[in-house]
């Protein structure tokens, strides 16, 4: 009985954001969200109706037909009649049921004419944003988590924001039709948006898609929804939604900024100038499994200081990096600029102690690309 | 079926199960070392499959020598005769994952990778079958299937025969066409492993197709290792078969132990079919 | 159910075979069934170690006890262990204690066998536990073990795989033995259609069992090779696809579900005609239900797989066939319901778990439903939502049936009856504490807390601290059981051949405790 009590209230109540009481879907922010939030509770109406209608019968039974009330027992065994009649009746719930979820499963499958299309890669562990088509495409950019290190460990006081905050949230504007195609770099992860409705796997090798049209601007949070290694649980996703003239205004400033940005790739680098970057590369990409001293996790993730390749040919480093090691975690890391290959791996052979003491430089790296 | 009122012959304590036990514990650890290539595991798995052969031999040597004695009655003999049905029906599972693998990458995976949306990720693949996946980009040549694997079709297909021959001659109690039958039934089944060996290292030198050869290089070696393994298996059962009726075991009436690897036989026979249609044939 | 017309005052029955090789080598199908219970409850109480410390991690947000690794190792041993090495096991041993008594066999038609597929669980569990300590730890991939995360893993994995191999085969030859000795050695006069429900559930399960269980072996073979022979099936740039595992295991995955609640069907079916005194309402659509239910078992997997992206129409399908699951189940709750109206009732500690099993388990069946529409799916897939979901099913339900089943059968297991008092006290404090620890789970679920991580958001704290509590209290309940069946074991007050009023089924004509050797003579069912 407390249990029905329990679900009459959690069907009804908790609709605002994140409150620490939220019973129920957060509140929908795009139309597929909204149909989903509906069907939920249709559900838990008649879930509900059925369950207080068996149990009624049933508990009606415990209370009333007891030996100990002295309750004779009648010796009735079947009757086909109601025996069917139980088993059409929940044939005829499920199609009620079935027949608003196809609805929006088609809706749902409708990736068509997007206003702009975004590639969205799963890495281990952060989000790769693609814009291909549409305003902004072009714009490129890695999102990762932003929460300190300290605030996990309890040595600093939680943030609002708490593991849902990135450094940088795909930002796309409201009303328009948003289609995110989905891939990874090295396992699989999924893309989750509850509040548009939006929760998609993102398969290595494998192109899959999924589409939203957020309604309201906000702030939407998610966090990645397949166990992808060890930081699975701080891989989170922020959508932010403005207006379309803001948002106009976000793409020029990443054009520019990228712009601005880009590294004369013939240029050569100093030792000092590569070995300041890359540490600044190896904390965004290498840390969580190579750690900061470079000395790995025993038996899952290699040691760096005096390892073979990061103190042996520069060929062999860089390969390692750029194509990864098959069946191993260590992921291809091509999708790093030319930069931040020769940093990160100049960073590597002249490190705690390693002393390789040679330079690598972008244009080595372009080269090896070939 | 079970009205029968009588004795049923249930074995005292036997020693032989925990042998396999830990005959297994010995080869599960040891797989596991070897496959890390820790050399420990080779040890190991050694040990284990040398108490695994220990047990058989004891165990099967058992039953042997119970069936001969008489303790089996007819319920005990319909009991062998559910358990290797729904034995060789398990098997029929497990090849059936594979087979599945087969298809779904043929029908699903590479049309998938080849098709439109996945041209970002690869944008040459066409995916036509025999494929080895879009990231391998070594050639290679499939096997076909008029050569040696047509051979070894008529040399299966032939076995089938033989052991049902030897069948017939068990029934009729003519035993000497018996041994025949089932010799020739087990040397078949020799040879066709050696040809199949044989096959292999000329896929290795000459096509240039290996377990690393993406989808086609796997499920071709997988489903052919596992039936040649099969093959191997059941060709062994025979001889143990062939031992005991030149030592006279087996009457007309009673002779499950010859029905059941002969059943064995027939559906590695069957798989074979299926192999080389899917495997070989329709490329 | 059935009336037994001969003497069962059979005087031999303390002859049997004493000391350690009466376990090692045990033939008997009692001895087998009794090792089967302590070997599932051991690994009950491991799984259950490891449960809690998920949740005393999960008391609080932040990292406090485990870092990241570990609990993945935990997540992923707890799943495993919880599934294959106590719930599986317990209902084999079930099987193997009281198939041979209720359909009036001598023994299991493979006794030996019966001894290996037992004592191979052992090895397998050591290999499985072990990979805790070699390097890089065990297994931390979800028990579903989805490549290409699995194929990152170190050795741990390897190990799992060759555990998860042995344990297949124990599972193949105990089905192909139950399978076997209800085909084959039922007494005269014991038609199928006469047979306990308990009987039929687990015939079907085994059923069930020798169909999926190869096919888990060719999957984790593929995944052996992909990691350590360079095979390409779930790689993408070989023309595989990770996916494609995915579709394997749960061809497998889905129907292990049901093998693991059809036997607690049974079992509740035989509890509540005993303590209603009336017979079982619509026995026949009981057989048919569940045969309905494993035949649809088998083509509903890729519900487990609406995010990973597939066709409407797959969807639609899979969709539509897991809905249809709910038909036969409904049948079952109605049916019931139906057995205890107007019956006599009383509430024994057996009752009171069957009866306790259908309230909950329906909430899970409920759920179940909820996350068979895909466009909700796409809401709650891989988050706490599923992870009630499935505890609703799997320990109110599969657990819930075991416990009820083993207060049911123990006096004539032990020959004494167990201590009412605290039986009751057992359930009634499971009872509590199980819906404290995962009714807010739903809450979690549906706000959007992820499955499989060790860290939160702050907005989930408060109910996962109330799940913690819940889990704690849920765990040290369950050494009162321990203490329960142990002190029945060691004594108490002595039970009659039938101590139950209503209860029907064959084992009841046997003294208690059973006799070493049930039905040397089969006994005639009219
Ligand atoms: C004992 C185990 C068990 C059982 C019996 C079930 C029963 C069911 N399960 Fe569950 N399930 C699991 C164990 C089980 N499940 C596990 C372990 C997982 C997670 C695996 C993982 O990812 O790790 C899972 C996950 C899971 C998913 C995937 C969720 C996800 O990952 O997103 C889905 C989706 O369809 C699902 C559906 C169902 C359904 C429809 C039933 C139905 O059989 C339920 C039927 C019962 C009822 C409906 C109640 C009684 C009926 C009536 C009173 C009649 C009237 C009712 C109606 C008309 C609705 N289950
Ligand atoms: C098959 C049955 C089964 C059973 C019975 C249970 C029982 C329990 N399960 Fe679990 N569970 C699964 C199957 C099962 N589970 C599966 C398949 C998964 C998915 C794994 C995955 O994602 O891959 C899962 C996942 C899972 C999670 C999610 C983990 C995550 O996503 O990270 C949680 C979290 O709360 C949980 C909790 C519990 C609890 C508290 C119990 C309790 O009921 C346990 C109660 C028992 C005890 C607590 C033992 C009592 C013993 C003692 C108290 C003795 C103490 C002794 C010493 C200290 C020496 N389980
Ligand atoms: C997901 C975990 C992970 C991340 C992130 C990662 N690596 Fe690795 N790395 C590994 C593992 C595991 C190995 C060991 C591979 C093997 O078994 O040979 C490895 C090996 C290496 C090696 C070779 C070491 C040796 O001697 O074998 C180098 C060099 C390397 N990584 C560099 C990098 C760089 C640079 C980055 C970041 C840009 C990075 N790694 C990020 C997991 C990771
Ligand atoms: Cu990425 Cu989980
Ligand atoms: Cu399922």
């Amino acid at each position: 009985m407390v249990g029905v009590l329990v679900v009459a209230m959690y069907s009804g109540l908790g609709m605002a954001a994140p409150d620490p009481y939220q019973l129920n879907l957060p509140e929908p922010q795009s139309i597929i969200a909204e149909q989903i939030y509906d069907m939920h509770t249709m559900l838990l109406w008649i879930c509900l109706a059925i369950f207080v209608a068996v149990f009624g019968v049933m508990f009606y039974s415990v209370l009333k037909h007891r030996k100990s009330l002295g309750f004779p027992a009648a010796n009735f065994h079947h009757s086909t009649t109601v025996e069917i009649i139980w088993t059409i009746i929940p044939v005829l719930i499920l199609v009620g049921m079935a027949y608003p979820a196809t609805k929006t499963i088609i809706a749902m499958k409708d990736t068509s004419s997007p206003d702009i299309t975004i590639k969205v890669t799963g890495y281990q562990w952060k989000w790769g944003y693609d814009y291909l088509t549409g305003e902004g495409e072009g714009i490129s950019f890695l999102s990762s988590l932003s929460t300190p290190k300290a605030q996990i460990e309890n040595a600093a006081p939680k943030s609002e924001n708490y593991l849902l905050e990135v450094d940088r949230p795909l930002v796309v504007p409201v009303g328009k039709k948003v289609r995110i195609l989905l891939t990874a770099n090295d396992v699989i992860h999924a893309w989750s948006v509850p509040a548009l409705g939006v929760k998609q796997d993102a398969i290595p090798g494998f192109i899959r898609d999924t589409w939203f049209t957020a309604d309201r601007t906000g702030t939407y949070r998610g966090q990645c929804a397949e166990l992808c290694g060890k930081e699975h649980g701080f891989m989170p996703v922020v959508v932010e939604v403005v207006e379309p003239e803001q948002y106009a205004q976000w793409v020029a400033e990443q054009t520019t900024q990228s712009a601005a940005a880009a590294v004369d790739a013939s240029r050569e680098f100093t030792m000092d100038e590569l070995k300041a970057e890359g540490e600044k590369v190896y904390a965004a990409n290498c840390v969580a499994c190579h750690q900061a001293n470079g000395q790995g996790i025993p038996g899952t993730f290699a040691p760096l200081v005096g390892s073979k390749i990061a103190t042996g040919p520069k060929a062999d480093h860089i390969d390692i990096v750029i194509n990864g090691k098959t069946g191993t975690a260590m992921a291809p890391f091509r999708h790093l600029s030319d930069m931040d290959i020769a940093a990160v791996v100049t960073y590597e052979r002249n490190a705690w102690g390693n002393a390789a003491g040679d330079v690598v430089q972008p244009s080595e790296i372009n080269e090896f690309r070939k | 079926m079970s009205q029968e009122v009588g004795h049923y012959y249930v074995p005292p304590p036997s020693i032989w199960p925990i042998t396999g036990s830990i005959a297994l514990l010995f080869m599960g650890f040891g797989a596991a070392f070897s496959v890390n290539k820790l050399p420990l595991g080779y040890g190991l798995l050694a040990i284990g499959f040398a108490i695994l052969i220990y047990m058989m031999f004891g165990w099967f040597g058992t039953v042997a020598r119970e069936s001969e004695s008489g303790k089996y009655n007819k319920q005990v003999d319909g009991s062998f005769r559910w358990g290797m049905s729904w034995f060789i029906f398990s098997e029929v599972m497990f090849f059936g994952a594979f087979f599945g693998a087969l298809f779904y990458m043929r029908i699903f995976t590479l049309p998938d990778l080849a098709g439109l949306d996945s041209k970002i990720l690869w944008p040459d693949f066409t995916g036509e079958w025999p494929s080895a996946g879009p990231g391998i980009t070594e050639k290679f040549m499939a096997m076909g299937p008029w050569g040696l694997p047509a051979i070894n079709t008529l040399i299966l297909l032939t076995s089938g025969v033989t052991v049902t021959w030897a069948h017939w001659a068990l029934k009729l109690n003519k035993r000497g066409q018996l041994k025949l039958g089932l010799f020739l039934t087990f040397a078949l089944g020799f040879i066709f492993v050696g040809l199949q060996a044989y096959e292999y290292g000329h896929a290795y030198d000459d096509l240039n197709l290996k377990m690393t050869t993406g989808a086609y290089g796997a499920t071709f070696y997988m489903l052919t290792g596992f039936h040649g393994f099969h093959v191997t298996l059941g060709s062994i059962m025979l001889l143990v078969i062939w031992f005991r009726v030149l030592a006279g075991h087996f009457t007309p009436e009673n002779h499950f132990g010859f029905e059941g690897v002969a059943w064995y036989w027939h559906f590695v026979d069957v798989v074979w079919l299926g192999l080389f249609i899917f495997v070989y044939w329709l490329i | 159910m059935a009336a037994v017309d001969h003497d069962i005052a059979h005087a031999h029955d303390d002859h049997h075979p004493t000391g350690l090789m009466r376990w090692i080598g045990a033939t008997n199908h009692k001895d087998i069934g009794t090792m089967y219970l302590w070997f599932s409850f051991i690994m009950f109480l491991t799984g259950g170690v490891m449960a809690l410390t998920i949740r005393a991690e999960l008391f609080q947000p932040g990292i406090q006890i485990v870092n990241p690794e570990l609990f993945n190792q935990l997540t992923t041993m707890h799943g495993l262990v919880m599934v294959f090495g106590a719930i599986m096991p317990a209902f084999v041993g079930f099987a193997n204690w009281q198939i041979p008594m209720m359909i009036g066999a001598p023994d299991m038609a493979f006794a030996r066998m019966n001894n290996w597929s037992f004592w191979l669980l052992v090895p397998a569990a050591l290999l499985l536990i072990s990979s805790f300590f070699v390097p890089g730890g065990a297994p931390a991939g979800g028990w579903t073990i989805y490549p290409p995360l699995s194929v990152q893993m170190g050795m741990g994995m390897d190990m799992a795989i060759f555990a998860l191999h042995i344990m297949g085969a124990a599972s193949i030859m105990g089905s192909i033995n139950i399978i076997t000795t209800v085909l084959n050695m039922r007494a005269p006069g014991m038609t199928l259609m006469k047979m306990p429900l308990f009987v039929w559930t687990w015939l079907i399960t085994a059923y069930l069992l020798v169909l999926a269980m190869p096919v888990l072996a060719g999957a984790i073979t593929m995944l052996l090779t992909d990691r350590n022979f360079g095979t390409n099936f779930f790689n993408a740039a070989g023309g595989g696809d990770p996916v494609m595992f995915q579709h394997i295991f749960w061809f497998f995955g889905h129907p292990e579900v049901y093998i693991m609640i059809l036997p607690a069907f049974g079992i509740v079916s035989e509890i509540i005609p005993t303590f209603a005194r009336k017979p079982l309402f619509g026995y026949s659509s009981m057989v048919y239900a569940t045969a309905s239910i494993a035949i649809l078992s088998c083509i509903v997997w890729a519900h487990h797989m609406f995010t990973a992206g597939m066709p409407a129409a797959g969807q639609l399908f899979f969709m539509y066939a897991t809905m249809l699951i709910a038909v036969p189940t409904g049948v079952k709750v109605f049916n019931w319901t139906a057995t205890m109206w107007r019956g006599s009732m009383t509430f024994e500690t057996p009752m009171l778990f069957a009866i306790g099993f259908i309230f909950l388990f329906t909430i899970g069946g409920f759920s179940g439903v909820i996350c068979a529409i895909v466009p909700i799916d796409i809401q709650v897939q891989d988050t706490y939502y599923v992870i009630a979901h499935f505890h609703y099913v799997l320990v109110s339900g599969a657990l819930f049936a075991l416990f009820g089943g083993t207060y049911y059968w123990l006096p004539k297991w032990t020959g004494h009856m167990y201590d009412e008092t605290l039986g009751k006290w057992h359930f009634w404090l499971s009872m509590f504490f199980f819906n404290l620890a995962f009714f807010v789970q739903h809450f979690l679920g549906l706000a959007g807390m992820p499955r499989r991580v060790p860290d939160y958001a702050l907005q989930f704290a408060d109910f996962n601290m109330i799940s913690s509590i819940g889990a704690f209290g849920f765990g040290l309940t369950q050494l009162l059981f321990l203490y329960v069946v142990l002190k029945c074991i060691r004594g108490g007050e002595k039970a009659p051949a039938s101590p139950w009023e209503g209860a029907k089924t064959l084992e009841w004509t046997l003294p208690s405790p059973a006799p070493y050797h049930s039905f040397e003579t089969p006994p005639v069912v009219k």
